[in-house]
């Protein structure tokens, strides 16, 4: 497992989008290396012959039936907008560069 | 428009496509999927992102997936899983789209496509696709940039998208040229309609293409570096956009420079792609199993249930009209292309009375004069007015002599455009064919005198003279002379009786 430095925390701050005061980013780092290094024991047990397990619950897919119910109402559904037109939430502007 | 293959450099192409699947309801939410209604009037807490909700997989969709990967002959997996794809977008409130990664729905099919020929020079050939995979994930919601619409530093957001399910169906690079793109997606797109798993409309967002391109040397067999085009909003855009990348890259590579990985789009009025984006290092999701839902679990009964219920798919219809009707591979594949052509031609089939003869007439009908008017209009069968009993009335007509099949065939547009009865249309027009004998002897006898040359031939025994002589009756009666009748008139007065 690669181990977290200094680099990698502000790697992932950006991924995340989030601002880092270079204290910070140097303060966890040395706490995100702490947690992983404690999990990192579980590196010790020999899982060869172990079938990797998705989930602690011993479920079947839970599925539901393809039933439309009435939407919220869209003043509900705008409560919260921080700004809105219409019926459309309003944002800053974005470059349309990523869709999928 | 197809180009020919470049001198230097062989394309290879590999296509994204994502569809909505015909649910009623959205993905993880049950929402309705509803298409033009105003912004955020179809949206579901799940949809909105908000805190405290929990997804709960729509068992249509997982159904719409299965009937999709078994009709591209794909290995659907027993085990699947959903992930959290994690990038941040004002029209994707979670913060991540729930999709498959590691753990497909399915992997490992194929397609076979007709590619039309590229030119008169050239022909048509038919060629097998690989399919890398297909996966089900949510659609995001919709951002509206028109400044127009949202002020100039302002964009909107429409969440009725937000959750929609969608089928991502990756092919192999195995594209060799952007008119092979276009009869991939020509035929991915019938035979999702035909499977009843998307309406595929493009307009409506239904159906969306990415594409990746990159060229080699010929001979080559390690691939060049790729870039890929996004959004491409119809069949025509696929090509033309795949088309002026390929002059793009081939330009830097002849300058001896290398391609850059990035992401363009393509501008439909300059013919060019444009870089949006240099992709600096692989776009890093971070995706991880989404600890709100259980790995997808599909036994063997259940796909052999959806196998079942699957319609009868156009490689099944070709091959039963082969046999049953000994119809050509050709009439075969264009007739089965579309559910609506391969329903309508069946239809005029069984208003015919059945069989091969009956078969062969409706497919001649359709291949040579339907097809042809549905073309210039840029239409599909089903949206016009031509009602398969119409067809095969007048096809009737033309077979029981009552009018001539150079007479019929304009109607047939006109049926297309406007509908109505073909025997009340031949007799408005009067179109009906001579037969008379009296009528036919002065047309004979008006082309034996105008042309006394000719009928010197046909008497000296040279028989494409009569073929001459037919054609001017024909032309002498306005097309309308019932050929048998006007042949046997023409001989007898050919012989002086």
């Amino acid at each position: 497992m690669g181990r977290i430095d200094r680099a990698e925390v502000e790697r992932i701050a950006e991924l995340a989008c989030l601002e880092l005061a270079p204290d910070e980013a140097e303060r966890m780092a040395a706490e995100l290396a702490a947690i992983l290094g404690y999990v990192e024991q579980l590196a010790a047990l020999d899982t060869d012959d172990i079938e990797p397990t998705d989930h602690a619950l011993p479920l079947a897919t839970p599925f539901r039936d393809d039933r439309a119910e009435p939407p919220l109402a869209p003043e509900r559904a705008l409560a919260n907008a921080p700004e809105r037109d219409g019926f459309a939430f309003v944002v800053p502007r974005v470059l349309d560069e990523d869709e999928s | 428009m197809t180009a020919a293959p470049h001198p230097t450099y062989e394309v290879v192409i590999g296509l994204e496509v994502h569809v909505h699947l015909r649910t009623e309801s959205k993905l993880f939410s049950p929402a309705p999927v509803r298409y033009g209604e105003p912004p955020n009037h179809a949206v579901h807490p799940i949809d909105l992102g908000l805190p405290g909700v929990l997804p709960v997989l729509n068992r249509k969709a997982v159904e719409l997936g299965i009937r999709a990967a078994l009709a591209t002959h794909c290995e659907v997996h027993a085990r699947s899983v959903f992930a959290r794809k994690n990038y941040f977008y004002p029209d994707l409130p979670k913060g991540y789209q729930i999709s498959q990664y590691e753990d497909p729905l399915a992997t490992g099919g194929w397609l076979e496509i007709d590619v039309p020929a590229a030119s008169a020079a050239d022909d048509a050939y038919v060629t097998r696709i690989g399919l890398t995979r297909i996966h089900i994930e949510e659609d995001a919601g919709k951002s509206i940039h028109d400044a127009a619409v949202a002020g100039a530093d302002r964009s909107h957001v429409d969440l009725n998208r937000a959750g929609v399910p969608l089928l991502e169906i990756v092919s192999e690079p195995d594209l060799r040229s952007p008119a092979e793109a276009g009869a991939y997606l020509r035929t991915l797109q019938h035979l999702l309609r035909y499977a009843g798993v998307s309406d595929a409309d493009m307009e409506r967002g239904q159906f969306r293409c990415d594409a990746n391109l990159s060229l080699r040397r010929h001979g080559a067999t390690e691939l060049g570096t790729r870039t890929e085009l996004k959004n491409l909003n119809s069949f025509r855009f696929v090509e033309e956009a795949l088309a002026a990348e390929t002059v793009r890259q081939a330009g830097l590579l002849d300058a001896g420079r290398d391609i850059q990985q990035c992401t363009l789009s393509y501008d439909p009025e300059r013919h060019a792609t444009r870089v949006m984006r240099v992709k600096e290092n692989a776009d890093d999701y971070r995706y991880f199993p989404d600890p709100d839902l259980i790995a997808l679990h599909v036994d063997a009964a259940e796909i052999d249930a959806v196998r079942r219920a699957l319609p009868e798919l156009p490689e099944q219809k070709r091959a039963r009209w082969q046999t049953g009707y000994e119809l050509s591979d050709y009439d075969a594949r264009q007739l089965a292309e579309s559910r609506a052509l391969a329903d309508f031609f069946e239809a005029v089939v069984a208003e015919l009375g059945g069989g091969a003869r009956a078969a062969k007439s409706a497919a001649n009908w359709i291949q040579r004069d339907v097809r042809a008017a549905l073309g210039e209009r840029g239409v599909e069968i089903e949206t016009t007015r031509l009602e398969a009993s119409a067809l095969a009335r007048l096809i009737a007509l033309v077979e029981g002599g009552r009018v001539t099949a150079q007479s019929a065939r304009p109607l047939v547009a006109e049926l297309l455009d406007h509908g109505g009865d073909p025997e009340a249309l031949v007799r408005a027009r009067g179109l009906e064919a001579v037969s008379d004998t009296g009528a036919l002897e002065a047309a004979a006898d008006a082309v034996i005198a105008a042309h006394p040359e000719v009928v010197e031939q046909v008497r000296g025994g040279e028989a494409k003279g009569l073929n001459f002589l037919m054609g001017q009756i024909m032309k002498r009666t306005q097309g309308k002379a019932s050929p048998g009748a006007a042949r046997e008139v023409l001989q007898r007065r050919l012989r002086g009786a």
